[in-house]
């Protein structure tokens, strides 16, 4: 695999991504190879149409494509695309760390984090009975329940999650739902060697 | 000049003998020589072969995609708290996030295969998508594939088919000169047959009946998922039935006449098949006379992809009678039977199917199911489509085929919502409106 080292040469920000995300060199540069089939018109960037296309059949695909660009933003360049996947890389247990240095992407409080943004579209901290109701659910579930089990189904999960009784799910009172989670497991892509 | 004559004379000779003696000759008597078999096992092999040895890094993918199915997946991330089930966790979009993620970084063909069988090209390059330079050896392998599938299966295939429908067509207008009798029944029978095996060698089809005591038997309406018009062959392999369609002009038309010569099809005219209840008139009639072949109804309406089985239109189980259901499933790892006929006209498909490797096919017979008092024929019609679904291990969706053809993107992802929707409503016994007739016993 020696040359994958001179050949991350073409991969904008090729060291510093090695770096920040942990990836190796041979992941990095197949994951470039796919940011490049996904840049259908090779234009450097990825649209929200290119990602779309991938997850047409996922219930929260508009949510996952959502969650590569920034507020604000209508286009991501491959170091922003690989620092969203290094969210899912598995968590090394025994990397120990300096007080200094920033917490690595696939921590654990980071996947939660991820996960958290995926619900919380606004980013305003809060999952609202609002949000949750007629956006998360409706779109997991589709026309496949009425709108009174929507109902029952939202203020049954709010009751189990909200602890502070302030009809929305904070992130601390995410986290404590997903406690018991193997979060690691769950949220991580075993990327092939 | 004459020698071209001889050389043609030669060949043509020399075809009609192999017809003959290796496969109408069987077919007449539904024997096998087991050529197709062995054929499929050297297929298996050789693909096993490719996809393990040395390549399995290339082909795989970058990412290892483990964990079983939705209902798996979620009942772990739930930690197997039992109070949790029938309702919503919030570690389910979890699932959904990897699933995307997944996506995004590999490509999957449909989300119907099994990380297994994706794994394994089976050396189509219509399977894959993206098609990159892997190896030399690969590409070899895969041109090589492509010269015995066009220049060698190719020809081979087309002249059996060609062989096995006019013969369908000579037999079945010479069969038709015998009075009625039960001699002329079972002539036309074997006619049939003998000629729908033939046009199935003709595709290297591999047909596995299972539960052959159920077999739909006269007078009755047999009814079956819709895959492709290939399926008319598939079942017509192992019985007769009476067809149920319009009437067409050109070549189609006249097997349909000949057809009809020797045993009692229905088929309509145009502006017939517009009067519902003319059809179901007829229809009737035809069951009335015990005496006659079951009939072949496909209730969808149209080819469905065969990872799920789409709304039964309820005007077949008006008609009367006993229903016959059938469960058909492909197997995809040969080649991918479905008929998207918004992207594919009817020749084009032909020739991606006989340019496939093979066509395997389960075909289960179910017992025979009648309407029940005080059910009407829409919720009847959708306790023979789930019987159907399950058997086939199809998900049962409450959707219009009709509609598929603008909305084939949607229809997938309704398929995962449904899963999902089972996983948190199903256990409460909820019945929504939509599917008011079905009922959750076997979740």
């Amino acid at each position: 695999m020696g040359s994958s080292r001179s050949s991350l040469r073409r991969v904008p920000d090729g060291q510093q991504l090695l770096q920040e995300t942990g990836f190796s060199a041979a992941v990095l540069l197949r994951l470039h190879q796919r940011f490049q089939f996904l840049d259908k018109d090779s234009r450097g960037h990825l649209r929200s149409e290119d990602l779309e296309a991938e997850l047409s059949e996922n219930p929260m695909g508009d949510r996952i494509v959502g969650a590569f660009f920034q507020p604000g933003q209508e286009t991501v360049d491959f170091p922003s695309f690989v620092r969203v996947l290094a969210h899912f890389r598995p968590t090394e247990k025994n990397r120990t760390r300096g007080g200094e240095q920033p917490e690595p992407a696939n921590s654990r409080n980071r996947k939660l984090k991820f996960a958290f943004q995926l619900y919380d579209r606004d980013r305003d901290g809060k999952i609202s009975r609002t949000e949750l109701l007629q956006q998360v659910l409706r779109e997991m579930l589709g026309l496949q329940v009425t709108e009174e089990q929507l109902q029952s189904i939202a203020e049954r999960a709010i009751q189990e999650a909200d602890l502070d009784r302030d009809h929305a799910i904070c992130f601390d009172e995410f986290r404590k739902s997903l406690e018991k989670v193997n979060i690691d497991h769950k949220m991580s892509v075993r990327f092939l060697e | 000049m004459e020698n071209l004559w001889y050389v043609a004379g030669t060949i043509f000779q020399l075809w009609m003998f192999v017809v003959v003696f290796f496969i109408m000759l069987p077919a007449m008597f539904g024997l096998s020589l087991g050529v197709t078999e062995v054929y499929i096992q050297v297929l298996v092999k050789i693909l096993e072969v490719i996809t393990t040895s040395g390549s399995a890094g290339c082909l795989a993918g970058i990412i290892e995609r483990v964990g079983g199915s939705m209902e798996e997946e979620m009942w772990q991330l739930r930690c197997s708290q039992p109070e949790a089930a029938g309702a919503f966790c919030l570690s389910d979009g979890v699932y959904f996030c990897k699933k995307g993620l997944e996506s995004i970084v590999e490509d999957q063909v449909t989300q119907r295969f099994s990380s297994e069988e994706l794994a394994s090209w089976n050396l189509l390059t219509r399977t894959n998508q993206n098609f990159y330079y892997i190896s030399l050896r690969l590409t070899i392998i895969w041109g090589l594939g492509v010269f015995v599938r066009y220049c060698v299966l190719l020809p081979f295939r087309i002249a059996l088919a060609s062989t096995g429908i006019s013969w369908l067509v000579i037999g079945t207008y010479v069969v038709g000169f015998l009075p009625e009798s039960s001699a002329k029944n079972w002539l036309s029978e074997l006619v049939h047959l003998t000629c729908y095996r033939i046009c199935a060698r003709g595709l290297s089809a591999t047909i596995h009946y299972h539960n052959k005591k159920n077999r739909p038997q006269k007078g009755g309406i047999c009814v079956a998922n819709h895959t492709t018009p290939i399926d008319v062959v598939i079942l017509a392999n192992d019985g007769c039935y009476a067809m149920v369609g319009q009437t067409h002009g050109g070549l189609l038309g006249i097997l349909q006449k000949s057809m009809v010569r020797s045993c009692p099809h229905v088929w309509f005219e145009r502006s017939e098949m517009k009067d519902r209840n003319t059809v179901t008139r007829r229809l009737r009639h035809h069951i009335a006379a015990k005496t006659k072949l079951p009939i072949l109804i496909f209730p969808e309406g149209t080819c469905v992809n065969n990872t799920s089985v789409m709304m039964f239109k309820k005007g077949s189980f008006e008609i009367g009678g006993t229903i016959y259901p059938v469960a058909i499933k492909y197997d995809r790892r040969f080649g991918d039977a479905f008929w998207n006929s918004s992207k594919y006209n009817m020749v084009s498909y032909l020739l991606r199917t006989m340019t496939s490797w093979a066509i395997v096919v389960n075909v289960w017979y179910l017992p025979p199911m009648i309407i029940q008092d005080g059910e009407d024929a829409a919720q009847f019609a959708n306790r023979v489509k789930s019987v159907i679904a399950h058997q086939g291990g199809l998900l049962d969706l409450a959707w219009d085929g009709g509609l598929k053809r603008c909305k084939v993107k949607d229809s997938l992802r309704e398929e995962q919502q449904k899963m999902y929707s089972n996983i948190i409503v199903g256990q409460n016994h909820v019945r929504t409106t939509k599917t008011c007739s079905e009922t959750r016993e076997d979740q």
